[in-house]
């Protein structure tokens, strides 16, 4: 699901002489506000977000209070916007909870990745020499795994739970923001006038805090958005094969796998979660085409 | 098989995209006969290597709106279609571009790129195209030309793929020629060399060839007639020693000063002031005039005609006289 | 050439050998003691020291993943701790279902990859570039477990053409039977290897189609079919690496739709070996799907050297 061929491809970075200046976040933020596309998945974004944040005050029932009574009812039911689920569970209020869980496990492990692999990334493309090639040979032998496979794989072995699959996870992201900021790293430092600071005997923290840091950030975080979608997908889909979050919990993947036997009876009914995690994952998708678009100094 | 290969009046290209327009060549007439070399000479945004490419219709069809008369080899270049393009492009008229590294494709060997025009346009086989192709590659200098039949350009010198350009080019035994700043990406050394080859292919073959240069001296080595070209329009055109000699227009003279040729040496390099105006949007008159040290009036008001000083020479500048 | 194909494959050695360690690894990172998947709660003490010994866990892991490589090395991945069965046998089974299944999405991707790119590259700009990109968008958004369970509710339960699960009868053959129950998965799996070509072979036609060669070839009075030999030879390289790589991942990505469709291959065989901690058998599949990653990892190399000559020097 992750692809190192598109990796190279996916990287904006700055062909600017100097370090990014105000202006030219100014000059982003221009871009960005003119792309409608990607206001309108930012938007998109925006509204989930403020309703998953504050489902406990807007949601209508219980997310894990069901009525056997009213089991499976369609969408459109009287009282059950979005109908009830196996257990009788209303729809919207499962939907509206069940974000919480899929936005967490989906984001957390490529903060995490971002700030652990940024970090080592930075240092091994910083260092250069035997930390480099410790570093980048390490990420070598995960590259070598499919990345659902690793997934899997860990999470599988660790067991199931939130806990176990967000590690899984981080572990399948670190490698990718090991990789992308070794070579933005690496490119930067090779600058002149990068190359100038260091002569003069700046030292290593110093160059990098002033020189090297404003350069690769950009670059380093508009891959991670990249990631996003494929971490929400891959997120769910744990659930979904039963690693990650457990019953009774809402989660969208989870709910995916236990309304699959309702694909019969109502089925339009079993594919809403999968639809919420297809809306955040193609917003996600195209807010960071766009931030990366807007970032490319050269269009 | 009509004598005169090129036929262009008040020839007009221009190159629209997103609501603005470039007016890129604006009102070009010239005639071109079989064994004559024309040499367009212009800075780099004159329009010199629009107007060659309009000649085979080679500008980007998407945003490119021609218009006026262009004739080459008595087809009517602007009204043809894609598949009478194709039959002329190639047997009748062929070009050699600036950046051969570029202009060939990398994953074809040379004598592919050789030979697949030859089996297109002569219905000759693969292998008889080789042959044709080997012969082609000696003609053009070489060395061991059967083994660079297999080369890739990247395995070849900047001078050898050029010279591999060129084969490309005569591959059909073109009638006219179209060399668009072939030696420009070359060393000095090599580019006399291949000066020296094209004239000679060209006499021998007695083709008809244009070739645009911004370099004077490129131009006086290979050129019977020259053409300054400005702002889209040829601002004069005459015989190539009358034009080295005795330039009619200020910006011909203007060209001629920012050159070192032999003799100059000890005399003051004098450069012309200014930029080339914009072509999006054009003053109505001369378009030399506001760089122009003798500009007058009339110059901003309309745009000066075609004057005839005498036979074979002409000028757009008020300050020639025509002489019947 | 065969200097690079040498260097080359010489480096996927160590590789390889790092990612039978982290296999090997995997059933250490569980927690507590791997005997205890293996045998009931109330087992004697002398059972479990038989049983210990009996895997060898009561040696140093050192020793442990020596012995465990000498093994697998020899194609013996020891036997399945929920059926007894030979975990190799079954492997080779599920891999071949897999394969199918895989190999058949990525075909089908890199078809309708190549077609949509190319079309988008030529028409850039016009709605139809828009149609394929927004395609493309679509393909590696969508989660694909649920795109398969869309396309069972229509083509199962409502129109009821084709079969939701299984592999069909007994053993595999290219019929209709068992074509009929590949359809579904393998269009499900493909989305994201077409979405993906599509972007790339966009990116590379464009990326073409701008070159100075282009004018050349048309100088040439190349008619279109013969200028298009030359756009597919140019691109070839990277959307066959696509291709590869994805194959890879599909190979190993498959768990999600197999599950959605009960296809017997290597991805429920992890499912079940997970969930019946069948430590052998996760450890095995989990190997041979790397295995397999790197080993088309290292086809997907070379074939691309060997495409593009001005990579063939080095």
């Amino acid at each position: 699901m992750t692809h190192a061929s598109t990796v190279t491809a996916k990287l904006a970075i700055p062909r600017t002489a100097a370090p990014p200046r105000a202006s030219y976040w100014r000059e982003v933020g221009k871009k960005l506000l003119r792309d409608k596309v990607t206001m309108a998945c930012l938007g998109v974004l925006a509204l989930m977000a403020l309703v998953i944040v504050f489902a406990p005050l807007i949601a209508p029932y219980d997310p894990l209070q069901g009525s056997m009574a009213r089991r499976l009812r369609p969408p459109g039911t009287p009282g059950h916007i979005l109908g009830t689920d196996e257990l009788g569970r209303d729809m919207l209020t499962r939907l509206m909870y069940g974000g919480r869980l899929s936005w967490f496990v989906g984001l957390t492990p490529v903060v995490v990745a971002a700030l652990v692999g940024g970090a080592l990334g930075i240092t091994a493309g910083y260092a250069g020499g035997r930390l480099n090639m410790l570093i980048m040979r390490t990420t070598d032998v995960f590259y070598a795994f499919p990345s659902v496979l690793l997934a899997v794989a860990i999470s599988g072995a660790l067991g199931p739970g939130i806990g176990n699959a967000i590690v899984a996870m981080t572990m399948v992201f670190i490698p990718m923001m090991i990789r992308i900021s070794e070579t933005v790293t690496t490119s930067t430092r090779n600058l002149d006038y990068v190359e100038a600071a260091r002569s003069t005997g700046a030292s290593a923290l110093t160059v990098v805090r002033i020189h090297v840091l404003p350069n690769v950030l950009g670059p380093i975080f508009v891959y991670a958005t990249t990631l996003v979608s494929v971490s929400m997908i891959l997120a769910s889909g744990l659930s979904f094969i039963g690693l990650g979050v457990k019953p009774p919990e809402p989660e969208w993947g989870l709910m995916l796998n236990t309304l699959r036997t309702a694909i019969y009876t109502q089925p339009l009914l079993a594919t809403l979660p999968g639809l919420c995690i297809f809306m955040t994952s193609i917003c996600f998708n195209m807010a960071s085409d766009g931030l990366r678009a807007a970032m490319d100094v050269k269009s | 098989m009509p004598d005169t290969l090129v036929k262009a009046r008040q020839l007009k290209v221009r190159f629209v995209q997103n609501g603005s327009a470039i007016n890129a060549v604006n009102g070009v007439d010239f005639d071109l006969n079989a064994g004559e070399v024309l040499c367009i000479l212009g800075e780099s945004g004159s329009g010199k290597s629009v107007t060659l490419r309009a000649l085979m219709r080679l500008n980007p069809p998407s945003k490119t709106v021609m218009s006026g008369t262009l004739e080459v080899g008595g087809r009517d270049i602007i009204a043809a279609t894609e598949d009478e393009l194709e039959t002329l492009r190639g047997p009748f008229v062929s070009m050699i571009f600036q950046e051969p590294m570029t202009a060939l494709d990398p994953v074809f060997t040379i004598g592919h790129q050789i030979s697949e025009a030859i089996v297109r346009h002569e219905g000759l086989s693969r292998r008889d195209a080789k042959l044709r192709a080997i012969e082609l590659l000696e003609m053009v200098q070489v060395p061991s030309a059967k083994r660079r039949l297999s080369a890739y350009p990247h395995e070849l010198s900047g001078g050898l793929r050029q010279r591999a350009m060129i084969a490309i080019a005569l591959s059909c035994r073109p009638k006219l020629l179209l060399a668009d700043e072939p030696t420009t990406a070359l060393d000095a050394s090599v580019q006399i060399q291949i000066l020296t080859l094209l004239r000679e292919i060209q006499q021998e073959m007695g083709m008809g060839m244009i070739f645009v240069t911004h370099d004077l001296g490129v131009a006086g080595e290979i050129a019977d007639r020259i053409a300054v070209m400005y702002a889209g329009r040829f601002v004069e055109e005459g015989p190539v020693v009358e034009m080295m000699t005795a330039p009619l227009h200020p910006y011909s003279r203007g060209l001629l000063g920012a050159t070192v040729r032999e003799g100059s040496r000890g005399t003051r390099l004098t450069t012309i002031p200014g930029a080339p105006p914009d072509l999006r949007d054009l003053p109505d008159g001369c378009a030399f005039a506001p760089r122009c040290s003798e500009a007058q009036s009339p110059c901003l008001a309309a745009l000066p005609d075609l004057r005839t000083p005498e036979p074979g020479r002409a000028a757009r500048c008020i300050h020639v006289e025509s002489r019947p | 050439m065969l200097q690079y194909t040498f260097r080359r494959v010489l480096y996927a050695i160590p590789i390889a050998l790092a990612v039978s360690l982290v296999c090997f690894l995997l059933v250490h990172i569980a927690p507590g003691d791997p005997i205890d998947a293996i045998l009931p709660p109330d087992a004697s003490a002398e059972t479990v020291a038989m049983v210990r010994k009996d895997y060898g866990l009561d040696k140093p892991l050192p020793i442990q993943f020596g012995l465990w490589l000498m093994h697998v090395v020899q194609g013996d991945f020891g036997r399945s701790i929920a059926n007894r069965r030979l975990v190799s046998e079954e492997l080779v089974s599920a891999a071949g279902k897999t394969f199918i299944l895989a190999s058949s999405a990525a075909g089908l991707g890199f078809v309708i990859g190549c077609v949509l790119g190319g079309l988008a590259a030529a028409f850039r700009g016009t709605w139809v570039d828009r149609l394929a990109v927004g395609f493309a968008v679509g393909g590696v958004s969508v989660p694909h477990y649920w795109l398969g369970m869309v396309l069972v509710i229509i083509f199962s339960v409502l129109l009821g053409w084709l079969p939701s699960i299984g592999a069909g009868p007994g053993d595999w053959a290219w019929n209709w039977a068992h074509i009929r129950h590949l359809i579904l998965p393998a269009v499900t799996l493909s989305v994201i290897p077409a979405g993906l070509v599509t972007r790339t072979v966009r990116g590379v036609v464009v990326e073409i189609l701008s070159q100075d060669f282009m004018t050349t070839l048309k100088g040439k009075g190349l008619n279109r079919a013969r200028v298009m030999l030359h756009v597919v030879k140019n691109a070839a390289p990277s959307a066959l690496a696509v291709m590869g790589l994805q194959l890879g991942y599909l190979m190993g990505g498959s768990i999600l739709v197999e599950t959605v469709f009960a296809w017997p291959g290597t991805g429920m065989m992890l499912n079940q070996a997970i969930f019946q901690r069948d430590i052998p058998m996760l450890q095995g599949a989990t190997l041979v799907l790397a295995m397999i990653f790197v080993a088309l990892n290292l086809i997907v190399d070379l074939i691309q050297t060997a495409l593009d000559p001005r990579m063939r020097r080095t």
